[in-house]
């Protein structure tokens, strides 16, 4: 389905005709090095709403509260109210119709794996990648539980936490993901979309 | 804070200074001196690799003030290209505008670096940044620009919204090289773009590892993976060695120091495109993904800051861009918007690309509104403030709001600059 949406803008760049090309031999010959498994695994880190690169492991709150406090609390807070140093990444929940939003984790974050894919792309500063995937799932949890979006017990893994809906994931526009890529058809102009 | 921006008010009115509109009164006529001895140049050896002379002193300056900020302030997001001293439309590559949302350059061997390519694809590779320049290669011309360049609300909209704001508060955070790469869609082909496919992930290998999503529509259509800029290397903090282009689109797309592409079938909602680049409604709605930025353009002489020194003639110039195609038309009114004369555009014009114009003026001594507006090959024209809070249903009062998190992006209003008797020039958006 989403293939025949993206049909028409092929047809514009005249590329529809070459589709099949796409799976002929390269035109330059001898460039390009495939890479091991392993290495496409270690280099693969984006997490997308689907959350099919999520690795295996797993983790919830109580764990995630013991990693929190020794690993993120300098910066972010005991309880993750955010300091000078780092964003709040609990709380700051309000009405988003104001002309000043709060635009916090738990208030405005559209999906959870966001926050896998970040914690373990970016947290915590200096120290990127040292974290297990079982510890970015019991940290997950463990934001997720103090914001009031998943109880106390819940196992957080790769099969739950696409599944969890934050609570600003219909605040945006346009609301479905397959209508994102055309600026055209989301009536943007010149810049601004409606 | 007060101190560092005088010694950047200092700074400026030097350079103000240095670019001939001259400090102080108003005079009649010309009293430039010339040393009776010119003195050869000074100890340093420039003979291998060149410097700028030791009077041009124009340098980027952080959003929040002059770099390095005190330690344990907020950290800089955004530095500014000095407009008010650009010549031409190629912006030194010292000079081009930084965002890196905090981090610094990695300090990446180029014979270690390469781009993966992966995902729904028929062949995985990975091209060696040598691979790469056995390429043809393509050089354009093409603005970068911020989403928040230019933006009245924010924490960037802080220091444009003053009277004595200069042309780089306003609009500092765009800037336009000639860039030399591959065309992306060469590397796609390389690889065997499956079908279903219609999103790449673009990944950078600096720390925090910036990702974005782009369709993969706009991806074959003109982006480039760069290795050059105005002919030398990538400079470190514009993404050496490799970087990507997506002319015309909000500049968070251009991933620089690229390492990876990622082709899948859905916009992979990393933090920075879903959670800090939606532009917030007052309805509660953000606008996300709005990629395009819009026709724009600036005076930079004379601009806020600067001092008409004398009555008398004076060319207006600026520059005008859009990411929608090539400028085709740029109107200049010295009457705050009342009745607008056509500049003159200056070649090459090309499209995404800033584009100089300039109109003959004469001053003579009246406090005068100037403004431009520009209009680009699609037939889209810059909007004033008031259709531009109109469109977003907010009015002019929503800009004067204090430091929100409801920063709208893409704002290009038109910017006037208020010249007065005494010849002193300020922002007068509002
Ligand atoms: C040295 C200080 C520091 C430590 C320790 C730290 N962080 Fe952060 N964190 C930051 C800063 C600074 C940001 C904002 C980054 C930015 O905006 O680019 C941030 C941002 C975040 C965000 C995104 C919040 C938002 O609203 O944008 C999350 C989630 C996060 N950190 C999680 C963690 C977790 C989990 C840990 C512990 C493993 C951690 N951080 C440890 C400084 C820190």
């Amino acid at each position: 389905m989403r293939y025949s949406s993206f049909l028409p803008a092929l047809a514009v760049f005249g590329l529809a005709a070459c589709s099949a090309a796409f799976a002929q031999a390269p035109g330059y010959s001898n460039l390009g090095r495939t890479p091991s498994k392993e290495e496409i695994q270690a280099w693969n880190q984006s997490i997308g709403p689907q959350g099919k690169e999520l690795p295996p492991g797993s983790g919830t709150a109580k764990q995630g509260e013991e990693i929190f406090a020794s690993k993120c609390a300098a910066c972010h807070g005991a309880n993750g109210e955010g300091s000078q140093l780092a964003p709040r990444l609990v709380g700051g929940r309000g009405p988003l119709n104001t002309p000043t939003p709060s635009r916090t984790l738990a208030n405005y974050w559209p999906f959870a794996t966001t926050i896998w894919d970040y914690i373990n792309r970016a947290m915590p500063p200096k120290q990127e990648g040292s974290l297990s995937g079982s510890d970015i799932y019991a940290l997950t949890a463990f934001i997720l539980y103090r914001n009031d979006i998943i109880p106390e017990g819940q196992v957080l893994d790769a099969a739950s936490l696409p599944k969890v809906k934050m609570p600003n994931r219909d605040g945006f526009i346009p609301d479905r993901l397959e209508d994102i890529h055309s600026l055209r058809a989301r009536g943007c102009n010149a810049g601004h979309c409606p | 804070m007060s101190s560092k921006r005088s010694l950047r008010r200092q700074f400026l009115k030097n350079g103000a200074a240095l670019a001939g509109f001259a400090a102080g009164a108003i005079s009649s006529g010309s009293t430039t001196l010339f040393a009776a001895d010119t003195p050869s140049a000074g100890a340093k050896d420039l003979h291998a690799y060149g410097e700028r002379s030791r009077f041009e002193n124009d340098v980027r300056i952080g959003s929040l003030a002059l770099w390095p900020i005190v330690p344990g302030s907020r950290r800089d997001y955004g530095f500014r290209s000095p407009l008010q001293d650009s010549i031409g439309i190629i912006t030194p590559a010292p000079l081009h505008f930084i965002i890196s949302h905090g981090h610094e350059p990695p300090d990446i061997d180029p014979r270690e670096h390469g781009v993966m390519i992966h995902g729904m694809v028929d062949r995985t590779l990975i091209f060696s940044l040598d691979e790469i320049k056995r390429l043809p290669s393509v050089s354009r011309l093409h603005f970068l620009e911020c989403h928040g360049n230019s933006a009245a609300a924010g924490i960037t909209g802080e220091p444009r919204k003053v009277p004595s704001a200069t042309v780089q508060d306003t609009h500092g955070l765009t800037s336009c090289s000639v860039w030399t790469g591959v065309p992306l869609s060469l590397l796609l082909g390389q690889v065997g773009v499956q079908k279903g496919a219609s999103w790449i992930v673009a990944e950078g290998a600096e720390t925090g590892k910036h990702t974005k999503s782009i369709p993969l529509e706009k991806a074959m259509d003109d982006c480039l993976v760069a290795y050059g800029q105005n002919g030398e290397a990538l400079r470190p903090e514009q993404g050496y060695p490799l970087r990507l282009l997506v002319p015309g689109w909000q500049g968070i797309n251009n991933v620089k120091w690229l390492r990876r592409i990622y082709v899948v079938d859905q916009p992979y909602m990393a933090m920075m495109e879903s959670t800090k680049y939606p532009s917030a409604r007052l309805d509660g709605k953000s606008r996300w993904f709005e990629s395009e930025m819009g026709p724009k353009s600036v005076i930079t002489r004379p601009s806020g800051g600067q001092q008409l020194s004398a009555h008398g003639f004076y060319e207006i110039t600026g520059l005008a861009w859009s990411g929608g195609g090539a400028i085709r038309r740029v109107e200049v009114s010295v009457d705050g918007g009342r009745s607008w004369k056509d500049a003159q555009l200056q070649q090459p014009i090309a499209p995404k690309a800033h584009t100089r114009f300039g109109l003959s003026w004469t001053w003579n001594g009246e406090e005068v509104m100037l403004e431009s507006r520009c209009t680009d090959d699609q037939g889209h024209v810059q909007p004033t403030l008031a259709e531009l809070t109109k469109f977003w249903g907010v009015d002019a009062d929503y800009f004067r709001l204090p430091p929100t998190t409801a920063d709208m992006g893409n704002f290009n209003a038109i910017q006037p600059w208020k010249v007065s008797r005494d010849g002193s020039v300020s922002n007068a958006l509002f």
